[in-house]
């Protein structure tokens, strides 16, 4: 058996909305009293679960709810959820930012958390100088900086700019000259949350290498939170998801992940009503459905077959004219694959609910997961178009590789490949 | 590698100072106080000479009003190296005071995303202190040398000059124990922070910086005796100028209360810590 690296034990955290303390001095002398002789605190009693969209009755909310996992040495987790699920405050917690309310968490080694990088950066002293700051607030002794210092400035790539003030700094060199010093930090276990927001990509790319490097290379334990699930797949070994200050999923990166897209897809009613951004789109036509056609008993198409949807939509005024879908497939980075159009064979004379399959043919899109955009007009794209109702990011999906069953050649690196889409097209059937 | 083993939990005892952890900070300490005494001067043209020109034009100030104006006694002394002696050591704890109670509201930011022994922070603020104390003490020792060229102060070498490390380990004790009480309290309420910008300038009325003690009137000299501080003030001055209170039975009443005062200020500082980020 592997060793443990942190084991988390029930652990919960408890705020109080919109207030500080427990409202009054009172409360607080109440409060302090009862501790003082060793009883529970009161206060722990109330409280209501972390759901942000809610508004609740009482003031008390449980950020977190009896978490409770555990990392081995050298494993990279992984944590997911929506904003507000609780993710940040369970990596202040594990950082000694702030202490839990209930529960209790062991610790083997030294922790090094960046849920910032740069922190601590003075804007006057030179960047030479804050690499000293810096790495003395993460727990470096002098020495051990002195040691790496020419390692740090050549992975920073700011070595031209070492002696200028930081303040003089771009946003960019500033994150690049912080996470330098982290890199080079030597902590038992690294908690690393969104920090590769800014960065170009060359830099992104070198710092998940290195974040990579540090647990197959050298053994040590990676707590990783990221809203780039690409990134989180590639990099992690098992992940974790938290949904409203609880744990709802655990296990492979690949299932978690696919349990996250599924609850953050839009919901079929949220998806009708959803606001549009031009006031024109969904008056007289409008998207209100999506779903796809996954084979059967899977949840995700496969890489050479085609894509099937099911799409409703309502006229409210009847055209002359017949319609035609679009769809535009991006990245979850919003990164756009290709858009592709119907023919205008949509008769849109009679009023009503309509529903439509849509299949996308001859698409290649290596195993990964999309977004699906959705619209109605129109024209194509060699002519003028008008869209009747535009919807971004409609559905989320997967494609995997059966490569086991299928004969096709299987040879790209994730997130590396070709997309075949010479020959797609968008068909009604 | 993994010999070190630590658990989180809610509630730290209150007397868990982990100083140990501190000990193993202490580069952080010394950066910290590196970086506080560079960067407070950087785009200046006068540079460090501004730790000079704040006590020197604060003394002209006091020599006019209270000197020439009021005419307020300065216990046979020249005005200058009178108010000067006073306010450099009170410079110190001011200063010190000030910003140790502002601890946690300024450097929020920096508490809130990474952690390191918080005691750090005071304690640095403490040391970069002293640093300009140094500096300052230099003037005054200048000054002093001046004056006693010109004849104008008697020196007598007394053994009270011995003290100066123990006087400077009483205002930073002092310093460091009402700071920490006060930036633990203003975690939750701000008043505080309104009351020290204000309260400091108070206290040194009820400290003998521009006045000598044995000038107060028999019956309030209750009060000024009564504020620990002024044994160390009128101790300094006795240590250089001779004249001044020294008894050892108002320096032991001060080392009790400064110890009252660190005791009481390192063990709310340290319950606060753990949580302030949600209430700061």
């Amino acid at each position: 058996m592997r060793k443990k690296s942190i084991v988390v034990k029930n652990i919960s955290k408890q705020y109080r909305l919109g207030h500080v303390g427990t409202g009054t001095l009172k409360n607080d002398f109440y409060r302090f009293w009862h501790t003082i002789r060793g009883k529970e605190d009161p206060f722990l009693y109330v409280g209501t679960h972390n759901d942000r969209s809610k508004k609740n009755d009482t003031d008390w909310v449980w950020a977190l709810e009896d978490i409770d996992f555990s990392v081995e040495k050298g494993e990279v987790l992984g944590i997911v959820g929506r904003n507000g699920a609780g993710k940040s405050t369970l990596l202040k917690i594990l950082s000694k930012i702030t202490a839990p309310t209930k529960g209790e968490i062991e610790v083997h080694g030294r922790i090094a958390s960046l849920l910032e990088v740069g922190t601590g950066f003075h804007p006057d002293l030179s960047g030479r100088e804050n690499i000293y700051l810096n790495g003395a607030i993460l727990g470096m002794r002098k020495n051990e900086i002195k040691s790496k210092l020419d390692s740090i400035i050549d992975f920073s790539g700011v070595e031209g700019y070492i002696d200028t003030p930081v303040k003089r700094y771009s946003s960019g060199m500033k994150m690049r000259l912080g996470f330098a010093v982290a890199a080079f930090l030597e902590p038992d276990i690294l908690i690393v949350d969104e920090v590769l927001a800014v960065g170009d990509a060359e830099f992104q790319k070198k710092c998940l290498g290195k974040i990579k490097n540090v647990s197959s290379d050298e053994g040590r334990t990676v707590l990783f939170v990221s809203h780039n699930l690409g990134a989180v797949k590639n990099l992690t070994t098992r992940c974790i998801m938290l949904e409203h200050g609880k744990m709802v999923s655990e296990g492979e990166p690949g299932k978690v992940i696919e349990d996250y897209l599924k609850m953050t897809t839009l919901p079929e009613n949220i998806f009708l009503n959803q606001k549009r951004i031009n006031e024109f789109w969904g008056r007289d036509i409008i998207l209100n459905s999506i779903s796809a056609l996954f084979p059967i008993g899977v949840s995700y198409f496969h890489f050479s077959e085609e894509l099937i949807f099911e799409i409703g939509f309502c006229i409210k005024n009847v055209l002359s004219e017949s319609l035609r879908v679009g769809c535009t497939i991006s990245t979850l980075d919003d990164i756009p694959i290709l858009s592709l159009i119907t023919g205008q064979i949509i008769d849109a004379s009679v009023a009503g609910q309509k529903s439509y399959k849509l299949c996308i043919k001859n698409l290649q899109l290596f195993p990964g997961t999309y977004k699906l955009s959705l619209s109605i007009g129109l024209g194509s794209f060699q002519e003028s178009r008008k869209e009747y109702d535009v919807v971004r990011d409609a559905l989320v999906f997967n494609i995997e590789n059966l490569s086991d069953s299928s004969n096709a050649v299987f040879n790209w690196i994730p997130g590396y490949g070709n997309i075949l889409h010479r020959d797609a097209s968008l068909d009604i059937i | 590698m993994n010999k070190h083993i630590e658990i989180i939990k809610p509630k730290r005892s209150l007397l868990d100072l982990r100083l140990s952890e501190v000990w193993e900070y202490r580069d952080l300490l010394f950066m910290f106080v590196r970086r506080d005494f560079f960067a407070s001067y950087t785009q200046t043209i006068l540079g460090p000479l501004w730790f000079f020109i704040q006590p020197i034009f604060t003394t002209l100030m006091f020599v006019f009003v209270f000197g020439n104006i009021a005419g307020i006694s300065t216990d046979g002394q020249p005005k200058i190296v009178f108010y000067l002696s006073g306010l450099v050591i009170w410079n110190y704890f001011s200063d010190c005071l000030n910003k140790t109670a502002n601890v946690f509201v300024s450097n929020a930011g920096l508490f809130g995303k990474v952690y390191f022994p918080r005691l750090i922070t005071p304690l640095s603020i403490i040391l970069s202190g002293l640093l300009r104390f140094g500096i300052q003490l230099l003037l005054f020792v200048s000054i002093f040398i001046f004056y006693y060229v010109k004849g104008d102060i008697v020196f007598h070498l007394n053994a009270a000059i011995l003290f100066l490390p123990v006087l400077l380990f009483l205002m930073a004790g002092f310093a460091l124990g009402l700071g920490m009480i006060i930036s633990s309290l203003t975690t939750k309420y701000r008043d505080l922070a309104m009351f020290i910008s204000f309260g400091i300038g108070l206290l040194m009325y009820a400290t003998p910086v521009i006045y000598p003690l044995n000038s107060v009137p028999l019956k309030y000299r209750y009060i000024v005796n009564s504020n620990p501080i002024s044994p160390i003030v009128e101790t300094f001055r006795y240590a250089f100028l001779g004249t001044g209170d020294f008894s050892f039975m108002h320096l032991f009443y001060s080392v009790t209360c400064m110890l009252i005062f660190l005791f009481a200020g390192v063990i709310a500082f340290n319950k606060v810590e753990q949580n302030f980020m949600d209430t700061v």
